[in-house]
């Protein structure tokens, strides 16, 4: 077995980039969710059902990452804002040009409610060593994120297997 | 498109080999775009054909993982009615979704059962299937779900918090 750059065991379980999402969560990114999928379900779409179910309106679950994603531009930030940060540090630490997710996990706790302000922290679980497959060569590895509301409670955990890689023939 | 009912499924109906009804969506490049976007996952393969053939090296744009999320959550949720609550959902993304592809969701419960707190669910292993233009099938994705279920008309899994909903178990 290949072993790690001591750098990299030293972040694995270590929780990296606590962030509070710098907007609310909107009504309004359900309905695009829901418009992307034309999803009919009335739980998102009619008060009186929601009301009934779960006490009031709550974001379509599966929407659970998209409060880690930063704006894609704000004043004074420095290039492009990306998600998922400890995937993008890993690409720069193993000089690994490309990158895909291959497996991903959604546990959901808490309904996430508009007005709720989320909270992050990406948990580097594991690397492996160089693995080649039909995209080229590099490594696998996974990230798990619990997100939580402004009351402090846990309203999912998701858990990403990514594969960062260069492609064959490449430098 | 059909509505679901709002009165929704019960666990009861509800059994091993179960076939859920198939969900067909043909792929456009405004799915993949607006999927992206509402998701706000601004990287470009998911909207720039350039950057994801010649980076990438793949076929076109492709689907990106949270809309697959989303597409398969409202699957599971046109079978279940609004009263289903997903409790899990795991992923294994095995290949692309491009424009010109039709997507095909297909799912089959393949267990049932009641946690330590009461709750019912079933567990779907769903498979998402892209045929391209030329007609080759290919297993875009599979996921297994497990969806909380109603055991009768006055129960309701989305009353469920704190120690009493347990979607890690």
């Amino acid at each position: 077995m290949s072993e790690l750059p001591d750098d990299v065991t030293a972040l694995i379980g270590t929780p990296q980039y606590p962030v509070t999402a710098t907007f609310g969560v909107e009504r309004s990114y359900t309905y695009n969710t829901l418009a992307a999928t034309q999803n009919a379900n009335p739980l998102y779409w009619d008060d009186a059902v929601a009301d009934e179910l779960t006490g009031g309106m709550t974001a379509l679950p599966s929407t659970l990452s998209l409060w880690l994603r930063p704006h894609f531009w704000e004043p004074g930030a420095d290039g492009e804002q990306v998600a998922l940060k400890v995937h993008f540090d890993l690409k720069e630490r193993f000089d690994l040009p490309e990158a895909v997710m291959t497996d991903n996990t959604l546990e959901f706790h808490d309904p996430v409610r508009p007005g709720d302000v989320i909270s992050h922290a990406q948990v580097l679980r594991s690397v492996s060593g160089p693995k080649t497959t039909k995209l080229g060569s590099g490594r696998f590895w996974v990230i798990d994120i619990e997100y939580r509301n402004q009351d402090g409670a846990l309203v999912g955990i998701e858990s990403y297997t990514g594969f960062g890689y260069k492609r064959q023939g490449s430098a | 498109m059909p509505v679901p009912n709002s009165t929704g499924l019960l666990f009861a109906t509800v059994s091993e080999g179960d076939v859920l009804p198939e969900l067909t969506v043909e792929v456009t490049r405004t799915t993949v775009v607006l999927g992206a976007l509402a998701s706000r996952d601004w990287r470009p393969m998911h909207h720039d054909y350039k950057f994801a053939t010649e980076r990438n090296g793949v076929a076109d744009i492709f689907l990106n993982t949270p809309n697959q999320a989303a597409w398969i959550e409202r699957f599971l949720t046109d079978w279940t009615g609004p009263t289903g609550r997903i409790r899990r959902m795991t992923f294994r993304m095995r290949d692309s979704v491009f424009p010109g592809d039709r997507m095909v969701m297909a799912g089959t419960v393949t267990s049932t059962g009641t946690d330590a707190t009461g709750c019912a669910w079933a567990e779907v292993e769903v498979t998402m299937t892209a045929t391209t233009p030329e007609g080759t099938d290919k297993v875009a994705t599979t996921c297994t779900a497990r969806v909380a279920l109603p055991t009768d008309e006055n129960d309701n899994p989305w009353a469920r918090s704190g120690e009493q909903w347990t979607p890690g178990e």
